[in-house]
């Protein structure tokens, strides 16, 4: 799909989120795996509406998650299950799109460990953003310049 | 008026360049003339200058004639859009797994509460 930024240059980036929740590695696993666990987190924020959700959880198999924001765009998540290895790893691909305008694709990795009663989650993306970006929020947000050259060391180092 | 996407694009054009990064670096310093930038680059001034169109295109520096001295100055709101994308992204991420705490909570079986295994 093209838009109208089709030349702008992609750009590159990753982050790794740690988590730790209070259920066994195979529930935390079971939440990814099942589509109707799925369906109550994987979700927009308020006033979001699903309109499609399928889920063929296999090594090869994809994931759709279409829903509407409440300004009539379109959020379009389509995903491919690369490597699964039970209550530990998965591995996926996935395109985003906003209505017919693709916005990145990513690689992630899901990896649980048992922690105690729990798991300790890491999850980590390395995106590719394409077709130039337009922040939903950047018209409201009121940037300071604290923090930035922090931040643009960070971008440097990426 | 340029709109963001051209923004994203003349901004990453001018931070892909290491001799761009440097001026940008030593300008996040404070301000500083084109002779005082062109310096440890050993670059000739029209090649100087030439990075210093980049960068102001792409709204990262701006540059300011007094009297005979060209003087540049860091825009750091400029800065922002580069960043915006995985900001976003990692904060949907939270958001999800959030809910997904949620979840685990409200679903959880009975022998998985406050047993010692």
């Amino acid at each position: 799909m093209t838009s109208p930024a089709a030349t702008a240059q992609a750009t590159h980036g990753s982050f790794t989120l740690e988590r730790r929740f209070d259920a066994k590695p195979a529930r935390v696993f079971a939440a990814f795996a099942n589509m109707e666990a799925r369906a109550r987190w994987f979700v927009g924020p308020p006033g979001w509406v699903e309109t499609e959700r399928s889920l063929d959880f296999r090594q090869g198999g994809s994931e759709v998650t279409v829903g509407r924001w409440p300004d009539g765009k379109h959020s379009d998540f389509r995903a491919r299950f690369e490597e699964i290895v039970p209550d530990q790893r998965i591995v996926f691909t996935y395109n985003m799109y906003i209505d017919d305008w693709h916005i990145s694709v990513s690689l992630n990795t899901v990896e649980m460990f048992a922690d105690g009663d729990g798991t300790r989650m890491l999850f980590t993306e390395h995106a590719t953003f394409i077709n130039g970006f337009e922040d939903p929020n950047a018209a409201g947000r009121k940037q300071g310049t604290e923090g930035l050259l922090d931040r643009f060391a960070a971008f440097l180092a990426a | 008026m340029l709109n963001h996407q051209a923004r994203m694009t003349l901004l990453f054009q001018a931070l892909a360049d290491p001799t761009r990064r440097q001026f940008i670096e030593r300008l996040s310093m404070g301000p500083a003339s084109v002779s005082e930038l062109a310096q440890p680059t050993g670059l000739s001034l029209p090649a100087v200058m030439q990075h210093l169109q980049i960068l102001e295109a792409s709204g990262l520096v701006r540059s300011e004639k007094s009297g005979r001295v060209r003087m540049c100055q860091i825009q750091l709101e400029a800065l922002a859009p580069a960043e915006q994308w995985i900001t976003a992204r990692r904060a949907n991420w939270q958001h999800h797994f959030d809910r997904l705490d949620a979840y685990l909570a409200e679903t959880q079986p009975d022998d998985e509460k406050g047993s010692p295994e």
